[in-house]
C-alpha cells in the first residue's frame, strides 16, 4: 500500500519503469495473461470441465488450440480457469506474506528488545521444509483455495520478515534516522517515511519471488492431494495431471509449464524494474 | 557572560551498561551556555563529547543513561526543563523544534528518497500547523537564507544530485527551519574540504546573529573552535578538563592536556624539519580509569599526587582546570 501511494506521487516513475525494453515487454506479456485469465469466461472456446472421451489426448491443432487432456477436456480453457486459480494463490501468498513480514520484519529490525524473540520464532518457522509446514498447516485448515493462501502466506512471512529485519537493521543505523529522531520525528513516522519506503525495493524483489514461490508450492500441494480440491484446476494440477502421460502427449505439461515460466519471468523482470525506478539514484539515469 | 544560561549542564554522568559491568562514558561533566552565545566541546574520539551531546538530546542508545545530575535547559515559554529526566514525548515536541541538530555526514544525513524541499517541509509538518503553500514559502525563505543558489529549482532535486557543502547547508536549513533556540552541531565541518569549511563555518555565525540561537559545537579541531566559539570545554576521557573563554584558552592553556593539544598544531613559519609535538600514548578505556587524574598516564607533569581525584578549580579568571599542579605548572610557564 506504501508502495502504491508511492509511485503514484513520483511524476518520472512510469517513464522511468517503462524505459528499459524488457521490462516494458514483461509488463505487457503479464497483462495479457492477466486479461486472458480473467476474461477466460469469454475468451474459453469451451467448457473447462466438459469432457468427450473419446477426442482424449488429441494432439494441438486438431480442433482443440492446445489438444485435449486424457478425458477430453480442452486444454486451452482449462489453462484459462487454471490461471485464476494459480495467480490468486500466487498474489494473496505475496501480499500476505509481504504484509506480516514488513511488521514482523520492522519490529524486530527497529526494537532491539525484541529481536531476539521474534528472530527466533522466525527461525523455528524456517528451519521447517517449504511443503511439509504447508501440509501440516493445510492438514489442520482444510483444503480450500482460501486456505491454500494462508497456510502459504504463513510458510513465506519469515522470508519476508527476515529481508525486512536484515535491512531494517541497516536503514536503523544510517545518520538520516539519527538526524530524523534528533529532529523530533515520531517513530511510527521514521518507520514508514524513512525505513520502509527504504527498503521497498528488496521487499518488492523478495515479494515478486514469493509469489512465483508460492504458484509452484500450490502445484506441489494440489499434486500430493492436500491442495486445492482436484476439480479446480490449477496450473500446477494440470502438469501433475500430464505427468503420467508425457510420452504420448508431452503438450499436456508442456503449456502449463509456459504458463507458469512465462509468469515466472515476466514477475521477476517487472520485480527488477520496479526496484530501478523507485531508486532516484538509477531512475534520473534512465 | 552566563547571566541567563540557555542549557545549563551540571554533574553529568553517563552509563553505559554492558552484559557484566556498567562503564562509565561521561563523568562529573558541567557546563554552561548563554543565550547566543558559542560554547565549543573539544576533544578526541571517545572522550565523551558526542555522548554529551546525545544525553542533552535524549537520544542515548539503549544500553546508555543518565545516572547522574541535571540538564537544565530553558525552554522557549521560559520554563526550564531537566532534559536528563524528561519522558520521550516532552522530548520529541522539544527536538527539532527548539534543540536542533546537525551531524557529521552529510552526505548520509538526508534520506535519498525525498527531495531536499520535501524533508525540511516535513520538518514544518512536525512541529507547526502551516498549509502546505506556506511551508513551501518557508523552505524557500530558509533555502535562501543558507545561500543555496537557485533554491526554487534546488527544492525538487534529491540529495545525490547535491554536493556535500550544498547538502550540508541543506542540513542547516533543515535543523534551522523551526527557529530553535539551541543548535548542536556535531563535527559538521568535519567531512568538507577546508574552503566549504570555512563557508559553512561563516554561515553559522551569520544565521546565529540572525536568528540569536545558541550553538554547541563539537569537534575535535582546534582551528575550528578559535573560528567559531565564545568558550570552550577541553574534554578527555569522558571529563572536562579545561573550561574558558576561548582566547584565554589560546593565549594560556592551563591543563597539561590543552597545553599538549595546541603543541600539536602545526604552525606557519615552522622551521623546516621541526617535528610536530605528539602526546605520546592513548586514552585509557573507560573500564581502566586510573584512579586520578584520568590524564596522568600521558602527562609529563605527572606526579604521585596526581593519583587522587581533582576536581575542576579555578586556574586564572574564569579559566578552570582539572589538575592538582596548576600552581605548580603557572609558575614554571
Amino acid at each position: 500500500m506504501a508502495a502504491a501511494s508511492a509511485l503514484a506521487e513520483e511524476p518520472g516513475f512510469t517513464r522511468a519503469l517503462l524505459a528499459r525494453r524488457s521490462v516494458l515487454a514483461a509488463l505487457c506479456v503479464f497483462l495479457l495473461i492477466l486479461a486472458a485469465v480473467l476474461l477466460a469466461t469469454w475468451i474459453a472456446p469451451a467448457d473447462p470441465a466438459a469432457m468427450a472421451v473419446r477426442q482424449r489426448l488429441s494432439p494441438p491443432g486438431t480442433g482443440y488450440l492446445l489438444g485435449s487432456d486424457p478425458y477430453g477436456r480442452d486444454v486451452f480453457s482449462r489453462l484459462l480457469f487454471a490461471g485464476r486459480v494459480s495467480l490468486t494463490v500466487g498474489a494473496g501468498v505475496a501480499m500476505i506474506a509481504s504484509v506480516g513480514g514488513i511488521l514482523i520484519g520492522l519490529v524486530a529490525g527497529y526494537f532491539p528488545r525484541l529481536d531476539a524473540p521474534a528472530s527466533r520464532i522466525i527461525d523455528a518457522m524456517m528451519a521447517f521444509p517449504d511443503i511439509l509446514l504447508a501440509i501440516a498447516l493445510v492438514a489442520i485448515l482444510g483444503g480450500s483455495i482460501a486456505n491454500v493462501i494462508i497456510a502459504l502466506s504463513i510458510v513465506y512471512t519469515p522470508r519476508i520478515a527476515r529481508t525486512v529485519r536484515a535491512s531494517t537493521l541497516v536503514i536503523r543505523e544510517l545518520p538520516y534516522v539519527e538526524a530524523a529522531r534528533a529532529l523530533g520525528s515520531s517513530t511510527p513516522f521514521i518507520l514508514i517515511q524513512h525505513i520502509l519506503r527504504n527498503i521497498l525495493s528488496p521487499i518488492i524483489v523478495q515479494a515478486t519471488f514469493i509469489f512465483a514461490y508460492a504458484m509452484l508450492a500450490e502445484a506441489g500441494l494440489s499434486f500430493l492431494g492436500v491442495g486445492i480440491d482436484p476439480s479446480t484446476p490449477s496450473w500446477g494440477t494440470m502438469i501433475n495431471e500430464g505427468r503420467q502421460y508425457v510420452d504420448q502427449a508431452p503438450f499436456l505439461i508442456f503449456f502449463p509449464g509456459i504458463a507458469i515460466a512465462a509468469s515466472v519471468l515476466c514477475l521477476q523482470l517487472i520485480g527488477d524494474g520496479l526496484r530501478d525506478a523507485l531508486d532516484p539514484r538509477i531512475a534520473r539515469q534512465l | 557572560m552566563t547571566a541567563s544560561p540557555i542549557l545549563e549542564v551540571n554533574d553529568l554522568q553517563v552509563e553505559f551498561a554492558t552484559r557484566r559491568q556498567s562503564l562509565v562514558a561521561v563523568r562529573d561533566v558541567s557546563f554552561a551556555l548563554g543565550a547566543g552565545k558559542t560554547l565549543a566541546l573539544v576533544g578526541e574520539s571517545g572522550s565523551g563529547k558526542s555522548v554529551t551531546s546525545l544525553a542533552i538530546m535524549g537520544l542515548l542508545p539503549t544500553a546508555g543513561r543518565v545516572t547522574r545530575g541535571t540538564i537544565a535547559f530553558q525552554r522557549g515559554s521560559g520554563e526550564t526543563v531537566d532534559l536528563a529526566t524528561l519522558s520521550q514525548p516532552a522530548m520529541r515536541h522539544i527536538r527539532g523544534a527548539e534543540i536542533a541538530m546537525i551531524f557529521q555526514e552529510p552526505m548520509s544525513s538526508l534520506n535519498p528518497l525525498f527531495t531536499v524541499g520535501d524533508q525540511i517541509g516535513e520538518m514544518l509538518m512536525l512541529h507547526s500547523n502551516l498549509s502546505s503553500v506556506a511551508r513551501r514559502a518557508k523552505v524557500l525563505e530558509m533555502l535562501d537564507l543558507v545561500e543555496i543558489p537557485a533554491a526554487a529549482s534546488r527544492m525538487s532535486a534529491y540529495p545525490h544530485e547535491l554536493s556535500g557543502g550544498m547538502r550540508q547547508r541543506v542540513m542547516i536549513a533543515l535543523a534551522l527551519i523551526c527557529r530553535p533556540l539551541l543548535l548542536i552541531a556535531d563535527e559538521p565541518t568535519t567531512a568538507l574540504d577546508v574552503t566549504i569549511q570555512a563557508q559553512i563555518l561563516e554561515l553559522m555565525r551569520r544565521l546565529q546573529r540572525e536568528l540569536g540561537m545558541s550553538i554547541l559545537f563539537i569537534t575535535h579541531d582546534l582551528g575550528v573552535v578559535a573560528e567559531i566559539a565564545d568558550e570552550v570545554a577541553v574534554m578527555y576521557a569522558g571529563e572536562v578538563v579545561e573550561r574558558a573563554p576561548t582566547r584565554p584558552l589560546y593565549a594560556h592553556p592551563r591543563h597539561p592536556y590543552t597545553q599538549g593539544l595546541i603543541a600539536s598544531i602545526p604552525r606557519p613559519g615552522r622551521a623546516p624539519g621541526e617535528r610536530l609535538v605528539p602526546i605520546h600514548g592513548t586514552v585509557p578505556p573507560p573500564s581502566a580509569m586510573p584512579p586520578g587524574c584520568a590524564f596522568a598516564p600521558r602527562c609529563p607533569h605527572a606526579g604521585p599526587e596526581c593519583e587522587a581525584p581533582v576536581a575542576l578549580t579555578e586556574a586564572a579568571p574564569g579559566q578552570l582546570a582539572r589538575c592538582v599542579k596548576l600552581r605548580e605548572l603557572a609558575a614554571h610557564a
